[in-house]
């Protein structure tokens, strides 16, 4: 391996702050999907990087990554279905208008 | 040391990423949402995992993002090109993203991730299937029933009530 275990988890960490960011300025359903695909990856690139940086060979990472991609596309699915159902509602996708559950 | 490769990879994701999020366009912030997971898959394959990077590919670049190109042609015009954020919110959120990654960077800096080092073989992706079909074989089968699931349940919700239907058409 010509790359440390600390260039990878640091990749992790720049990925990790961009999806905070998104998640926390924009308005967008949509962006807001696109912030959390972006800490699912930051997560999986970190179980990936452990993996290979343990001291035997382990495949456990590997499988747990796969797991996680699976578990993460039917969230994905749902949560577009989500957004068109509240498009259909509201005719918007800001979230700041989704507002029927507030009371 | 880092090498090229690595570097253009992390240029590539990082960036990619903040495209995603800044972009005006929903339709090539999703372009670029594409980079970041190719950029992912391609750090996976310099991590050894062939298997796990060309599933990401598959699932992610191929299938979530197509679908998430999809949706954003289901959405009005001039929902797409506008942007919903306010700038005070920004600057604060600027303000989290740097905390967030200062803190966690330093942490992980200080702490023992730095000198560990790895002689080991990389692991045969056929033990991955054999793991898979012997020691996780119930995990894999929740797996797939909640697979099912989701996409069920995402049919029944994003199906059209002939209400619906009738009142769009008098529109």
């Amino acid at each position: 391996m010509t790359n440390e275990l600390i260039e990878f988890v640091l990749v992790s960490i720049a990925l990790l702050g961009i999806g905070i960011y998104g998640l926390s300025v924009k308005r967008n359903a949509i962006r807001m999907l696109f912030a959390i695909e972006i800490i699912v990856n930051a997560a999986n690139l970190n179980l990936i990087a452990f993996a290979r940086f343990m001291p035997e060979a382990h495949s456990g990472g590997q499988t747990f990554a796969l797991f996680s991609i699976a578990i993460a596309a039917a969230e994905v699915a749902v949560g577009l279905s989500l957004i068109i159902v509240a498009y259909r509602l509201y005719k918007n996708i800001d979230i700041a208008d989704f507002r029927s559950l507030k009371g | 040391m880092a090498d090229a490769l690595f570097l253009a990879l992390s240029v590539l994701t990082i960036g990619a990423a903040i495209a995603a999020l800044e972009l005006r366009s929903l339709i090539y912030g999703s372009i670029a949402l594409m980079g970041t997971l190719g950029g992912i898959a391609g750090f996976f394959i310099l991590l050894d995992s062939p298997f796990v990077a060309m599933f990401q590919i598959a699932v992610y670049v191929g299938s979530i993002a197509v679908l998430i190109l999809f949706t954003v042609m289901l959405v009005k015009r001039e929902l797409i090109f506008k942007k919903i954020e306010d700038p005070k919110r920004k600057l604060a959120g600027i303000g989290l993203m740097l905390i967030t990654m200062v803190a966690l960077g330093a942490i992980i800096l200080d702490s023992g991730v730095k000198t560990i080092t790895t002689d080991s073989e990389a692991v045969d992706f056929r033990d991955i299937g054999v793991d898979f079909l012997t020691y996780y074989w119930p995990a894999l089968i929740a797996m797939a029933l909640i697979l099912a699931g989701s996409v069920i349940g995402a049919l029944v919700l994003a199906r059209r009530e002939d209400t619906i239907e009738d009142d769009q058409r008098t529109d």
